[in-house]
């Protein structure tokens, strides 16, 4: 198995990218990049069929444009990991800021603790891709804003509080937000979002995932899997039909 | 009290002594203002756009259209389309919608400015004997060039950015395949590819059939991100991020489903039929320094080998917003002035918001130059260029070239009728219908297009060639050649214009 390390410490952004990059080109299975402290863009635009392991705190937009290759973070990231995904899977041992999963157009990210605002804003999905955003802790507000299709999965692992985000599935026109616990207040919801307990096809769907999340993260599958969820979805496909009329 | 209908917009009558009743008029309207009835023409007025396919397309000249034939009581503030606003929110209660630029007649300041022409003490250049230079690069140039001397061999040791290569002055600006057709933008394709330009996708993604011509696209990256991928990314030959459009400055864009039809749906990587909705900002971009990530994240995924442009619309502080673009790493400015076009804007946007582009490249361009940076990027100006001269003013208040729009879609036949956003273009450009498309062909449409960038570059030489210019960097920024006629000076001021005589 073709091994390669790089260490980051105080390595620019496009010179670490430039030997993510030979070290794709030379056949490694496995990237790990120790010592990563905030350099932003990391496998930007990337493709392949390689595992980068990183170890650190990657700056925003890690795996951005990204194609293929599977990130694990052994720590927090920044703001926008996932940004524009293509395919591929992000891994995050800890929490992520704001953006997370912009625009993603396929692939997988999973976070172990929480998220900032607009996570999964603006997710799509297209024939064979569905981008899935897995969230083990909790989030803030604008939750799938704008979302045109795919899965967002929030487990909500510590549930003290109910949700008080605001803007939840603001505008969103496609795709669904599944998350633990029961009803929320519907002060919560944005514009074009409706919720309902989990229907039984959901909780086929999202068992596998969980499943995914407790073996990347040590969770417990069966506890995961047996409380109540519920399901925010789009009133319409057509949020702001209603909006115009023409000259 | 029903408000009832409004008087018909357009009159339409038809000659019938001339009249053959061949029923073209029929086949080529996709409103059905026509149909025939006892071996007559009969019409229904009130469907008229005006789009002239009609006219275009009878072979005897018999049909005639009368722009409001009855209109309502003449008044200087409530004019027709004052009035029409209200009676349609009144039953609506709804945003209106509009397609095409803007349809107040503000005064227009290219119009007022005139150009120079030598006389006697310093010769006028005849083109067609001299040499004139009219290539363009867009992108960074160096501040300055370092060099290692080696013997009588000097090779460059400064690194520079990638720019892209003009022929003309003159590029296609970004109409995404979804606002237009397929034949449209393949049209343009090979007349940019033909004539050594460029053009933009616009937010609609990359048509497998454009690939051959991918060396003469500018890919566009905008708030909804729709076709964008790695593989997009890479086969353009430049990245633009839209920020904002002339047309409609603040506001995101809607494709509405109907438009989304099989090959609209593959290209913007979305479902056929969902709405592809382009939110107002980027989602990724709250700051000018988040415009630097977003710039750095397309090169960087790009291994810094494509220039990075980055469009707004022409607004109060455009001078500004372009000083922090310029330090974002992106390689040219683009500015869309307020007469830009569009599919579809409020109307209210169309026609209120933003400033003209004279004002937005002229204080751009000054407020570069006043930083030291101005080497640091290109400016496009796009939104309103009717004509050569349109392109020798604004070159010649600082812009390096231009995007043309809606004046290449006029090349293909657009008459302008401003109903983009019906689908219905009967020219084939603004439409997905397969009948309609097929009207439009593209080797006949990209020869049209060709010509016009043609002509245009030809004229353009002749302007510079009388005021004694032989290359376009000598044009560019050089307001001497442009004198303010009636124009206020306040307005000079910000042109950096003398009035004429002066």
């Amino acid at each position: 198995m073709h091994r390669v390390t790089i260490d980051a410490s105080g390595m620019h952004y496009t010179p670490l990218n430039r030997r993510i990059r030979e070290a794709v080109a030379s056949g490694a299975e496995t990237i790990e990049i120790m010592n990563v402290m905030g350099q932003r863009f990391i496998a930007d635009g990337v493709r392949g069929d390689v595992t980068i392991i990183i170890h650190g705190v990657p700056g925003g937009d890690l795996g951005m444009f990204m194609s293929g290759p599977s990130c694990i973070v052994f720590g927090n990231c920044d703001h926008a990991p996932g940004n524009t995904m293509d395919s591929g899977r992000i891994i995050i041992h800890g929490s992520a800021g704001d953006a997370v999963a912009h625009s993603m157009r396929g692939g997988q990210v999973f976070v172990r603790d929480s998220i900032g605002y607009r996570g999964g804003i603006h997710m799509k999905q297209y024939r064979d891709k569905c981008p899935i955003l897995v969230i083990g802790g909790e989030f803030r507000s604008f939750l799938g804003e704008y979302m045109a299709g795919g899965l967002i999965l929030a487990l909500r692992d510590n549930r003290r509080y109910p949700v008080r985000e605001r803007g939840i599935g603001s505008g969103i026109h496609g795709g669904r937000i599944i998350m633990r616990g029961d009803l929320l207040n519907e002060r919560c919801l944005g514009v074009g979002a409706c919720q309902k307990p989990l229907s039984e096809e959901g909780y086929r769907m999202i068992v596998p995932l969980i499943e995914e999340f407790s073996s990347h993260f040590d969770a417990d599958p069966d506890t995961l899997a047996t409380d109540p969820y519920i399901e925010i979805t789009p009133t319409s496909s057509r949020p702001f039909a209603s909006k115009y009329t023409w000259e | 009290m029903s408000i009832g209908s409004v008087p018909v917009r357009f009159g339409i009558s038809v000659d019938h002594s001339q009249c053959m009743l061949c029923g073209r008029c029929i086949e080529n309207c996709p409103y059905d203002v026509f149909r025939i009835e006892n071996d007559r023409i009969h019409v229904n007025s009130r469907k008229c756009v005006a789009c002239h396919r009609c006219i275009a397309m009878c072979p005897r000249d018999a049909i005639h259209i009368r722009e409001r034939p009855v209109d309502y009581r003449s008044h200087p503030l409530w004019t027709p389309e004052a009035r029409e606003s209200i009676y349609n929110q009144a039953r609506t209660g709804k945003i209106i919608l509009a397609g095409m630029g803007n349809a107040k007649p503000y005064p227009i300041i290219f119009d007022q400015l005139v150009l120079d022409a030598c006389q006697v003490t310093n010769p006028s250049i005849d083109p067609l004997r001299e040499p004139m230079e009219l290539r363009t690069y867009i992108g960074k140039k160096p501040r300055k060039v370092e060099y290692v001397r080696e013997g009588s061999d000097v090779s460059l040791t400064t690194e520079l950015s990638p720019n892209l290569q003009i022929e003309t002055p003159i590029m296609v600006g970004h109409m995404s395949y979804g606002a237009i057709s397929l034949n449209a933008q393949k049209s343009i394709a090979m007349a940019v590819t033909e004539m050594g330009t460029y053009m933009g996708t616009g937010e609609g993604g990359l048509h497998p059939s454009l690939y051959p011509y991918q060396d003469h696209m500018i890919v566009q990256v905008a708030s909804g991100r729709f076709g964008v991928d790695i593989n997009y990314l890479e086969r353009g030959a430049a990245i633009e991020i839209k920020i904002g459009q002339g047309a409609k400055p603040g506001i995101g864009g809607h494709l509405p489903g109907e438009k989304v039809c099989e090959d609209v749906s593959c290209t913007r990587m979305i479902p056929i039929g969902s709405d592809a909705i382009s939110p107002a900002p980027h989602h990724d971009i709250y700051s000018i320094e988040d415009l630097k990530q977003l710039v750095r994240s397309l090169k960087e995924a790009t291994e810094w080998k494509k220039p990075v442009f980055v469009k707004i619309a022409a607004v109060h502080n455009s001078a500004a917003i372009a000083a922090g673009i310029a330090r974002s790493a992106a390689d040219a400015v683009v500015i869309d002035g307020f007469r830009g076009g569009t599919g579809a804007a409020p109307r209210v946007f169309r026609d209120h918001v933003g400033i003209p582009i004279e004002a937005a490249v002229a204080s751009v361009d000054a407020k570069l130059r006043s930083q030291g940076i101005r080497n640091e990027v290109s400016i496009i100006a796009s939104g309103g260029i009717r004509e050569s001269a349109d392109v020798a003013k604004v070159i010649a208040l600082g812009a390096d070239a231009v995007y043309i729009g809606t004046a290449a879609l006029v090349a293909m036949g657009c008459r302008v009728c401003g109903t983009c956003y019906r689908g219905l273009c009967p020219w084939g450009i603004a439409t997905q219908r397969p009948d309609l498309v097929a009207r439009l062909d593209p080797a006949v449409a990209s020869r049209n297009v060709a010509n016009l960038i043609h002509a245009w570059t030809l004229e353009l030489s002749e302007l510079m060639g009388a005021a004694g210019i032989n290359s376009i960097e000598s044009l560019r920024g050089n307001r001497d050649r442009l004198r303010g006629y009636l124009l206020d000076e306040a307005t000079m001021r910000v042109l950096d214009v003398k009035p004429v005589g002066a």
